[in-house]
């Protein structure tokens, strides 16, 4: 173990990063066309309604105006979905979308009308000028309400869009031989992912009859998308990705590319559309709010007999992702923990409310909110220590899960939460009586890669250049985690290079061969292995011919500081620029196209869970220290330290990075952040109503990377973007409830409902 | 549309001279941008997060909330005025060193915000470095590496 690296594992400086402190990057609203038109969304203002007029007769005569669109001018308004691997007892989901609204409207913010004008002032006098006229429609805002069968349809006969279940040994047995019971309900807020970049892009036909979407994209395979709607081959569609302002999954599904399209086809000109930040609110999906019912036994030593959970996710008003983040819900619903006797049922049901979906920890989080504040609640039961009660219950390497996965690789958790522990040094003193200091520690686990019967695939072509630099091209976005850097590290490592000599070409649908998606985890994992695959070909080819050169075998060959060497004999040496002129002269091109498939699994035929779903996980800890104000219930946040085994870090300060921002996120979900609606009206649009965490309310943080370097990605990595979140908020939940005695168990736990916990008053 | 009144105004960014004639209610931002100044981002126009953080006669402002009027005659600084490729600010160079951002979309404001604080008071405190940035709005790193680098400069590194 520990390999002794050049690159990999390093704090490295990126490339990139000089052009962001020098302000250079060009994000996808910095970008400017010649005669360029500006859009807007004409947004429908009732929460289910059926739209009885639609008249842009006006806006359409407004002086510079050069379109208006309705859903009867988009070519393929509506689609059908079939979402792969749903559940039986919901039947095959067909999820249904429609671009612009023809009839009913489901949520507040639904777009149903495009306008394009020669400036955005313009387009906007037009958006007074449309007239909508509608018909209200009955209603349902409330999940639970939802499921009744008296309750609204939002589609089709049946408000339940997926079911997922675990069965494993007998819970009826298990409770029996518990000591100790503990049931409790939680609940978890709507978070909105505020990432600082609004959605934009600029759209434009290019003259070769493209349509070319150039925007902030966290998946540039949604040319394929565009090319539905529009109805053109999936060869006329581009999509060139920018350097991304922040996605965390609010980029994930479509945002403004379908539309930009859309307008740039009709019109012929260049387009460009930017969300405001209050449309960013009420038009773009948003975390899944989770009611979760959780029951789980323990006998007197702490070692778990069952557990048994009911969760419901609010959808939202249409599909999107809500089935898949449904399913990692339930996988991860138990915790990192081995329990012999496991009953889980887990359903997503539509609701009026704005659409849920993608969001960095996706479904797994919300439980860790409820297994961790159990497993606390167990330990005070039993007067266990919480850490001790969690040690007797982790999963170990070979441990099969309640999912019946194999946990293959390895389990740091011990390390991670003791670390983490430790790291919170002495506990403070109360700064008054009437404040009191508690601490909290959460476990989680969460899986990196996505769901393995998706049959995930990432591309990456590598080639060596006669200067000795290398060229990567790679559909991957960087969404600022630093995913094209990763490649550079990578490749560099391989080829003997340093970073600066990797130039890497990314996320553009027709000259990038395609990576997937900046989601699940993944990128790391996929296009890292893609990218290891691809530059360890391109080095066979130079070490061929370098071998031969030398006199000497392949297998003995290093390749560092642009010289390729032999082991055995270091005098045995050549530039790496001569071995490349040679391959080139022989016709032995340095470059290699590769394909890194994740591990195939059939498609889940069960509504219960009883195959590997994922191709690994990730184990880590976080631990809080908070003082609590018991008059006023506010939360001040005094210590934090995260401690995950991210098998290896590529990057540390990039994967440092991760687990501070992870933590930060994760302390808004705990302590500030829900989005409110109101009967479907959304009532916090603006970042001075929706609150996300300052420099004043997130204290020092302190990272610690574990390497096991057990990980299935390149050199032995995990992934770390969704699990540096999904502890976050259970540890600062745990430590308000060692503070002041009481549980909370409806995040965030805002003063108010600290204030209303410690009267023993329940305030929704 | 009724035709607008219009404004001379002549004022330096990053002391270039620029004048423009615009309408009364032109912020400042939009000024900026639409001279081409695009390295001043818009991450929300209602004055919330910060990221069109610019320094205005030798104080970090809001330049959302600022109308254009307002910096006639004035001095106006991007962070393309901080440093170059080859000649970075030791700020700029401790944001690289330290990792102080990911997708870097708050850097330009953050930086401002940070050099403003660093003139007026060279040696602040972490909590100083904290209410100093509060204005600034970043999602991605949790802020410990901002406050890192921002405290290492104060310290005299990076110089």
């Amino acid at each position: 173990m520990s390999t002794d690296y050049s690159v990999v594992g390093k704090r490295l400086a990126g490339v990139d990063e000089k052009d962001k402190v020098l302000g250079n990057i060009v994000f996808a609203d910095d970008f400017v066309m010649p005669g360029m038109l500006h859009a807007k969304v004409f947004r429908a203002t009732k929460a289910s309604a059926r739209l009885k007029k639609l008249d842009v007769g006006k806006a359409r005569a407004l002086p510079g105006v050069a379109c208006v669109l309705t859903a009867a001018d988009v070519p393929h308004n509506e689609s059908v979905k079939n979402v792969v691997g749903q559940t039986t007892e919901v039947g095959l989901l067909e999820a249904k979308h429609q671009v612009l609204v023809r009839e009913r409207v489901r949520y507040w913010g639904e777009p149903v009308a495009l306008v394009a004008a020669e400036t955005s002032k313009i387009a906007m006098a037009a958006l007074k000028l449309i007239v909508a006229e509608y018909e209200d429609l009955p209603a349902v805002f409330d999940p639970l309400e939802a499921l009744k069968p008296s309750a609204p349809k939002i589609h089709g006969n049946n408000n339940v869009i997926a079911s997922w279940k675990l069965r494993k040994g007998d819970v009826a047995k298990g409770f029996a031989e518990a000591d100790v019971i503990v049931e409790n309900t939680y609940r978890t807020p709507r978070q909105e992912h505020a990432h600082l970049e609004p959605e934009s892009g600029v759209a434009w036909v290019d003259d070769s009859g493209v349509v070319t979407v150039r925007y902030a994209a966290q998946v540039i395979e949604h040319y394929r998308d565009i090319a539905t709607v529009l109805g053109l081959p999936e060869s006329r569609v581009r999509v060139i990705g920018t350097l991304i302002g922040g996605g965390f999954g609010g980029k994930e599904d479509v945002t403004v590319e379908v539309f930009l399209a859309l307008l740039a086809w009709k019109t012929g000109r260049p387009v460009k559309l930017t969300y405001t930040r209050e449309e960013m609110g009420y038009g773009r999906h948003k975390r899944h709010p989770y009611v979760l019912k959780y029951r789980t036994g323990a006998r007197k030593d702490g070692t778990l007999t069952a557990m048994e959970a009911e969760i419901v996710s609010d959808a939202g008003a249409y599909v999107y992702l809500s089935p898949w983040v449904l399913i990692y819900s339930t996988v991860h619903s138990t915790g990192p923990y081995l329990i012999p006797n496991v009953k889980v049922d887990a359903r997503s049901v539509l609701t009026n409310n704005i659409m849920t979906s993608a969001f960095r920890g996706f479904g797994g989080m919300q439980t860790v909110v409820a297994y961790e504040a159990q497993m606390d609640e167990l330990a005070a039961r039993l007067g266990l220590d919480p850490l001790e009660l969690r040690k007797k219950n982790f999963l170990k390497t070979g441990d099969v899960t309640a999912s019946y996965q194999e946990i293959t690789s390895e389990v740091r958790l011990e390390e991670c939460a003791r670390k983490a522990l430790e790291a919170l040094g002495e506990k403070a003193v109360a700064s008054s009586p009437r404040r009191k200091v508690g601490r909290g520690l959460a476990c989680c686990w969460q899986s990196y890669g996505r769901m393995t019967y998706l049959h995930d695939t990432a591309n990456c072509w590598v080639n060596l250049e006669m200067d000795g630099s290398a060229v990567v091209r790679s559909g991957i976005p960087d969404l600022g985690g630093g995913q094209r850097e990763s490649l550079r590290a990578i490749v560099a490592e391989v080829l003997g290079l340093q970073v600066q000599e990797v130039h890497v070409i990314s996320t553009d649908s027709q000259v990038t061969p395609l990576a997937g998606t900046v989601t699940a985890t993944r990128a790391l994992y996929m296009s890292g292995n893609a990218a290891k695959l691809a530059a360890e070909n391109v080095r066979r080819i130079v070490a061929e011919k370098a071998a031969e050169m030398l006199g000497v075998r392949p297998e003995v060959l290093e390749f560092r500081d642009k010289t390729v060497f032999s082991r055995e004999d270091q005098g045995k040496k050549l530039a790496l620029t001569d071995a490349i002129k040679q391959c080139l002269f022989q016709g032995k091109v340095p470059q290699s196209l590769d394909t890194f498939r994740a591990p195939f699994t059939e498609p889940i035929t069960s509504d219960v869970i009883k195959d590997p779903v994922f191709p690994d996980f990730t184990f880590g800890a976080q631990a809080a220290e908070v003082e609590v104000d018991t008059e006023t219930g506010e939360v001040k946040v005094l210590k934090w330290a995260t401690a995950y085994d991210v098998g290896k870090a590529i990057n540390l300060n990039r994967v440092e990075g991760q687990m501070e921002g992870g933590a930060a996120q994760g302390l808004g979900f705990g302590l500030m952040e829900d989005y409110l609606e109101k009967d479907g009206l959304p009532l916090t649009w603006n970042l001075h109503d929706y609150l996300i965490p300052t420099s004043r309310d997130v204290p020092d943080i302190k990272s610690i990377v574990i390497e096991s370097e057990s990980g299935k990605g390149p050199f032995g990595a995990k992934g770390i973007g969704e699990p540096s979140i999904s502890a976050a908020g259970p540890a600062v939940a745990n430590a308000v409830r060692d503070a002041i005695g009481v549980r909370v168990s409806h995040l965030p736990i805002t003063p108010e409902r600290v204030f209303f916990a410690l009267q023993g008053r329940e305030k929704a | 549309m009724a035709k607008t009144e219009t404004y001379n105004i002549r004022l330096t960014v990053n002391d270039r001279p620029v004048s423009a004639s615009i309408a009364a209610e032109t912020t400042l931002l939009d000024f900026l941008r639409e001279q081409g100044f695009i390295e001043v981002k818009r991450g929300c126009d209602k004055g919330d997060c910060g990221a069109c953080t610019v320094i205005l006669e030798g104080k970090a402002v809001l330049s959302c909330l600022t109308l254009a009027l307002q910096a006639d005659g004035c001095k106006v600084y991007t962070v393309k005025s901080l440093g170059t490729a080859e000649n970075m600010h030791p700020l700029q160079k401790a944001f690289v060193g330290h990792e102080a951002l990911q997708c870097g979309f708050c850097t330009p404001g953050m930086l401002l915000a940070a050099k403003a604080l660093l003139d007026s008071n060279p040696h602040p405190t972490r909590g100083e470095i904290r209410e100093a940035i509060s204005g600034n709005l970043c999602r991605c790193t949790g802020y410990q590496k901002i406050v890192d680098a921002i405290e290492a400069v104060s310290k005299g590194a990076y110089r």
